[in-house]
């Protein structure tokens, strides 16, 4: 671990503290007041005193404390539990999770199910950034596919939430091949462009399309229901209440509850489905397309049909998680599905790790969780978490989670 | 001895340059032949129009299958006419327009590259798996549930796998990623990924470039394996000719996109238009 001198990490921190100065000078050094301005010097010479210090501090440090924690590539190794012991684990942690019901408040179960629908959106978006490589910035756009398909499809054809879950995911996945047959002969950022608009156009169609979708207004969605059992205090869908048919107290929290506990299964099957698809054969056709196009092609692979299918899969588990959007929340807008959704869900993928499974619920967590966890710090909370972000990119480079990749023994040893 | 691939008349321009010129060759059936020349004569193009990558203006390349013959070129798209119908029309605009590659490679023609195209950041079974992909079962409920036949299937590519990792001797390295191998094992990788696709024609283009002498020697080993063990047909570009005139049983010599000869190393060697144009005269 090599020092480096202090008379230059105490340069180089005057230095930084001078940037800073000329930086956030004028930004909080001077109000206006009407058409005349006050100086104030307190405030950012505080700012400039706190950069100089940290980055003293920073300085001082060994640089390889610094430097980032990662290896290139992590090498797979055999397994080290076997199939029963992973599935009871699951069973066990499902449980656990499921237990949560019974305990958390209304509060947090809302945040409780935001959180897994992020975390539903990143294993989506990793199916197509991750896995195929394809930088898709309009992700939100099949988010809100799925959302809008359960609020007007209840509306116009009266469908129910569990009708709603299979067709939204087989609608967004539709939308996922329309976006994707235009985009096949682009790669990386034009790529990224033209999702974007992509992402955009579906916004701008749901904010104007007045006399179909309500416009800004947005449209009422249904609360999902259980064989005709209402999570509510008087049904409204023609169905009992809950609380009626088991002689319960009514609680508001019942419908959170439920929707949490349809959620996390979902997301249980989800990851399932995610996993699995990583070491079967249209996984590694997805990887090797991201690895190589040319040498896919050579080897017979159909890279169109390829393409599009992870971008029609992604889609679809994005438009799953938009019907719990919807159904949560009870009314969707415009205002929910702008580029800020596509940027925070690209940040979980890629904060969690590019393909890396675990990573990604790891992350999504930790982009949902942490914001509400910091509501004691107020004002500083964005700030905060975004610095937690810079840093965990420094420290790990290539994502939380390196996910190992697939094993595979010899046949018979 | 019948020839499994035919050239007739092929030609390739770009802009006004003449990459191909009416390039004739017959490729005979379980042999192997070589492709020689001095740097531009075309070689790589002639290869990238033979495996797909490039579509030839004019000429035929034809596949002999059994008693059936395909014509590579028309697999890649071509004009869409009336009679096609729509199913037949679409699937040609299609490939015509995002590439039909992957046809010809099913059609059984594989190929390594120049610069290596490993998939790097992949172990190297799963490599040698990619290219199994057309032989697996890839039903998705199958595959998510792990039934029986995808079980099966998956077990057959990984012991292919694992056979052809010990023809080229890294089946120790199975789990490692490929980006990670030593050039020589990626050479040698590259080529067992081609085989695993079951070709009957494999073009290796400059499989020996970067080679070490004994790696050279275990490569010319491993492509006489290929013909008379597993009975491919061989087509190669090569620019060490002490390999290329110790396993080919056919040369073709190209120079400004013309064949300027063709035959057996020993007919070749002593053509003075070769001489001339690319492995130059004694002066002794």
């Amino acid at each position: 671990m090599s020092r480096r001198p202090v008379s230059r990490t105490m340069l180089l921190s005057l230095f930084a503290a001078l940037i800073t100065l000329i930086l956030t000078g004028p930004l909080s050094g001077l109000v206006l007041n009407g058409y005349d301005f006050t100086t104030r010097f307190a405030a950012p010479l505080q700012i400039a005193a706190m950069v100089l210090i940290l980055r003293f501090i920073a300085g001082l440090l060994p640089a390889s404390w610094l430097a980032p924690k990662q290896k290139h590539e992590v090498e797979p190794r055999a397994p080290r539990f076997k199939t029963y012991q992973l599935v009871l684990g699951g069973l066990v942690l499902y449980l656990a999770l499921a237990s949560l019901v019974l305990f958390a408040s209304k509060y947090w179960l809302a945040v409780g199910i935001m959180a897994l629908i992020y975390v539903l959106l990143g294993l989506g978006l990793n199916v197509v950034v991750g896995f195929a490589g394809l930088l898709d910035l309009g992700f939100v756009g099949f988010y809100a596919v799925g959302a809008y398909g359960y609020a007007l499809g209840h509306q116009y054809l009266g469908l129910g939430f569990w009708a709603a879950i299979p067709l939204a995911a087989l609608l967004a996945g539709m939308f996922g091949m329309i976006l994707g047959f235009p985009v096949l002969r682009m790669h990386g950022d034009y790529l990224a462009i033209v999702t974007l608009g992509f992402g955009e156009i579906i916004r701008l169609i749901l904010n104007n399309w007045m006399a179909f979708t309500g416009g800004p207004n947005g449209v009422d969605a249904p609360a999902p229901t259980f064989f005709g059992w209402e999570f509510k205090a008087n049904a409204t869908q023609g169905g009992v209440p809950f609380h009626e048919v088991w002689k319960l107290e009514y609680s508001s929290g019942m419908l959170d509850a439920f929707i949490f506990l349809v959620l996390l299964s979902v997301v249980g099957l989800t990851l399932y489905a995610v996993n699995r698809l990583r070491g079967m054969p249209i996984g590694r056709a997805w990887e090797a397309l991201r690895e190589d196009e040319i040498a896919c092609r050579s080897l017979g692979l159909n890279h169109v049909w390829t393409k599009l299918s992870a971008f029609a899969i992604g889609a679809s588990i994005g438009g799953v998680a938009g019907v719990f959007f919807a159904a949560s929340q009870g009314f969707v807008s415009p205002i929910s599905f702008s580029f800020f959704e596509s940027a925070l869900v690209l940040a979980i993928v890629v904060l969690g790790g590019l393909g890396s499974v675990y990573g990604v619920i790891l992350a999504a967590l930790f982009l949902t969780l942490m914001p509400e966890m910091l509501r004691e710090f107020a004002d500083y909370r964005i700030l905060i978490f975004g610095f937690a972000m810079v840093l965990i990119m420094i420290w790990r480079p290539r994502g939380m989670i390196q996910q190992r990749r697939p094993f595979f023994k010899r046949a018979g040893s | 001895m019948t020839s499994l691939l035919k050239l007739e008349a092929v030609s390739l321009r770009f802009g006004g340059i003449i990459a191909l010129n009416k390039v004739s060759l017959a490729v005979a059936e379980n042999s192997i032949t070589a492709i020689i020349g001095p740097n531009g004569a075309g070689k790589t193009t002639l290869f990238n129009c033979i495996t797909g990558f490039y579509r030839a203006q004019e000429g035929r390349i034809l596949l002999q299958k059994g008693q059936k013959e395909t014509d590579l070129v028309a697999l890649l798209g071509g004009s869409i006419k009336f009679s096609d119908g729509l199913l037949k029309g679409l699937r040609k605009f299609i490939y015509g327009f995002f590439g039909g590659t992957h046809l010809v490679a099913r059609s059984g023609v594989a190929r390594t590259f120049q610069n290596i195209r490993l998939f790097a950041e992949m172990t190297v079974v799963e490599n040698l798996l990619i290219a199994q992909h057309r032989q697996l079962n890839r039903n998705l409920l199958a595959g998510f549930l792990n039934l029986p036949g995808y079980r099966k299937s998956e077990a057959g590519a990984l012991a292919k796998a694992y056979q052809w990792l010990d023809i080229i001797g890294l089946g120790a390295l199975a789990n490692s990623p490929a980006g990670a191998l030593s050039y020589g094992n990626q050479r040698r990788l590259e080529i067992a990924r081609a085989m695993c696709t079951n070709p009957r024609l494999i073009c290796l283009d400059e499989p020996a470039a970067g080679l070490n002498p004994r790696e050279t020697d275990e490569l010319s080993v491993l492509i006489k394996r290929l013909r008379d063990e597993f009975h491919v047909t061989v087509l190669v570009i090569e620019h060490d000719m002490s390999l290329v005139m110790s396993i080919s049983d056919h040369i073709v010599v190209l120079n400004y996109g013309e064949v300027i000869a063709k035959g057996s190393p020993k007919e070749v060697r002593a053509d003075p238009r070769v001489l001339a144009a690319y492995l130059g005269t004694d002066e002794e």
